[in-house]
């Protein structure tokens, strides 16, 4: 989408002015610039300008008087003011006049940007048609959200229902489902979707790296903290935050999050200023969290909090019908980005792909089409080619291993052996980070040549 | 046409080879060095301790006008344009130069703690934002792609790490592999 949006640069220095322009531009807005508040004026009367960026002190007219002549072409013009010096009453005198807000030199581009985005946001507003979006009734996909069966049909249908609302969002289902990619769904169909979804694995992070992750951190906070960071919550103002693993948070975490969910508002670490965010929760779990409840691990008014809306995804195996679209997605993508010419999957190879279990679920698949096409020398993809074919289907995953944790601690220990111990590539292949590995390891108590 | 990176004031190799490998098997030009000699010194505001990149542009332009291709100077050094406090890149749209500066791309800047696997992700985006502006790109609202614009280290870490379906499909001359 093309943003439209015209700015116009007052401002008597012509390198300001420059730096300026150059930087609007990059952001896809249409600009201009004036080097006095006459032309400034002139060029106003022939094109209306969505928001105005003007220098307070310049030769002839200044700032405030341009505001002023401007005001009487436009009742309500949108007009950011520019100081080298912030004071108090250069303050109360632009916002006096009808000025937006006003920026001291040399201004934080992070600041800038907000600034301007929110200005011409509640400009866009005032002119929005609500039945224009209210028309749009069929929902867009992520590119890798893949899946035509009955099942992933009902889950479109789903994100389609919550996505407009501001609705507190469950997404459950086994590990490499994909239930980040449902969230983006319901995200990027919201009313939220120019503003960030920020993903937070729960699982990864030690309990004081989640806090300060979370909530952010004051500079000087902790050794270390040499800057002020924002936390998640914050950087999802206006947008979504997506909490994942929110089963292995910690009680005392699970407090602050009650709290920060219900009131939307929360202390930087070390701080004492009240920061609010406006964000919507989207939560992912692949435990029972009703029984993590009942054992006492889980708050029950925390998951009543979190279990508005709930969606299920179901694994892989369950929707066979969806394999062969999901391999010829993996297909593409994997022969794109290791310029390979395989294009397709042999029938034995494609029969055994949709027989077997996949207790990876997708991720598994994807893993399997990426070492596939690695190995692959023929033009298809053949049953040799596939990680798993010398074991019979169900050899690996036996009678031995029915729960999801002794197949994730046998998966994990044979991805581990593979890659000859090597945390990085393990965590790669899998595709969590090193971190969520270690604690996995750690868990599982695996140890080098440990079977 | 070739990819260049300039190194100025450049001296982690370990980084810029990681650099250069990885951004190799994004296009199907190659990512070249460029040796480049350039006096920063006079682009250096003792006021602000920073290199006014819209000016080393300019002189890098003096020296590669013979070069056939896009220019990315890569610094270490911290730059700015007026106005700004800070900036981590510049780029001339639709041309051939920009410039990143990776000073504020290190983790330690913030957090007191290094991570070269975070430097190395970050530095990549920067590259590939300030390249995209050079073909052209302006900066995109689909926060999985690294044309989103990034006025903070925090939206560095969430923007994604390539040029989404729509931007990639408007770069003519360089074949870029979406993935």
């Amino acid at each position: 989408m093309e943003k439209k949006e015209k700015i116009l640069i007052v401002d008597d220095e012509k390198i300001v002015r420059e730096s300026l322009f150059h930087w609007f531009e990059e952001e896809g807005y249409e600009v201009d610039t004036a080097e006095d508040g006459e032309k400034a004026l002139k060029k106003y009367e022939e094109t209306k300008f969505d928001l105005l960026l003007v220098d307070m002190k310049m030769p002839g007219m200044s700032g405030i008087e341009l505001l002023n002549k401007i005001k009487v072409i436009d009742k309500e013009p949108v007009i950011i003011l520019i100081t080298a010096f912030a004071s108090v009453p250069t303050a109360i005198a632009a916002l006096k006049n009808g000025a937006y807000d006003y920026v001291t030199k040399p201004v934080d581009p992070d600041e800038l940007a907000h600034l301007v985005k929110k200005a011409l946001e509640q400009r866009a507003l005032k002119i929005e048609n609500i039945h224009l979006k209210e028309s749009i009734d069929e929902i867009i996909r992520p590119d890798n959200l893949i899946g035509e069966s009955y099942q992933m049909k009902k889950i479109y249908d789903l994100v389609q229902t919550v996505a407009p609302t501001d609705t507190t969002v469950m997404i459950r289902g086994e590990s490499g489902t994909g239930k980040e990619l449902v969230a983006k769904a319901i995200h990027i169909n919201s009313k939220r979707k120019y503003f960030p979804i920020i993903p937070v694995n729960c699982g990864a992070l030690a309990e004081t790296i989640l806090e300060s992750e979370l909530f952010g951190h004051e500079k000087g906070a902790f050794t270390g903290a040499q800057f002020k960071r924002k936390g998640k919550f914050e950087l999802a103002d206006g947008g979504t935050i997506f909490l994942d693993e929110i089963g292995s948070v910690s009680m005392k975490m699970q407090i602050e999050l009650l709290r920060v969910i219900e009131a939307k508002q929360f202390n930087r670490v070390g701080g004492n200023e009240l920061i609010k965010s406006d964000f919507r929760v989207i939560i992912a779990t692949n435990e029972p969290l009703e029984e993590l409840v009942k054992e006492g691990k889980f708050r029950e008014d925390l998951y009543y909090r979190l279990n508005v809306f709930s969606i299920l995804i179901p694994p892989l195996r369950e929707r066979k019908e969806d394999i062969p679209l999901l391999v010829n997605f993996f297909l593409n993508k994997f022969s794109q980005m290791m310029n390979k010419p395989i294009k397709s999957v042999s029938k034995e190879a494609m029969d055994f792909l949709v027989n077997y279990d996949w207790h990876g679920n997708v991720r598994e698949l994807e893993n399997a089409i990426e070492r596939a096409m690695v190995v692959g020398k023929n033009n298809s993809i053949q049953v040799e080619d596939l990680p798993f074919h010398i074991s019979s289907n169900n050899n690996y995953f036996n009678d031995e291993c029915k729960s999801l944790a002794s197949m994730e601690k046998k998966y994990i220990n044979k991805i581990l052996n593979e890659n000859n111990w090597n945390i990085s590539r393990s965590a790669q292949v899998l595709e969590i980070d090193r971190v969520t590995l270690y604690n996995k390891i750690s868990r599982y108590d695996l140890h080098k040549n440990n079977n | 046409m070739d990819i260049f990176i300039a190194p100025v004031k450049f001296t982690n190799v370990q980084l810029l080879q990681n650099i250069i490998k990885k951004l190799s098997l994004k296009f199907i030009s190659p990512f070249k060095i460029l040796a480049l000699q350039l006096e920063l010194e006079k682009f250096y505001s003792k006021e602000r301790s920073q290199y006014f990149s819209t000016q080393i542009i300019a002189e890098a332009m003096k020296h590669t006008s013979d070069i056939n291709g896009k220019i990315i100077l890569l610094t270490e050094v911290d730059i700015f344009v007026p106005v700004l406090t800070f900036i981590f890149g510049e780029a001339q749209l639709d041309g051939k130069h920009s410039i990143v500066s990776i000073c504020r791309l290190h983790e330690e800047f913030y957090t007191g703690e290094s991570n070269e696997e975070l430097l190395l992700e970050r530095s990549l985006k920067e590259i590939l934002h300030e390249l995209g502006h050079t073909f052209g790109l302006h900066h995109c609202l689909n926060w999985d792609c690294v044309m989103h614009s990034s006025p903070s280290i925090e939206d560095v870490d969430i923007k994604g790490d390539r040029y989404c379906r729509q931007c990639s499909s408007k770069i003519e001359g360089y074949k870029y592999y979406y993935d």
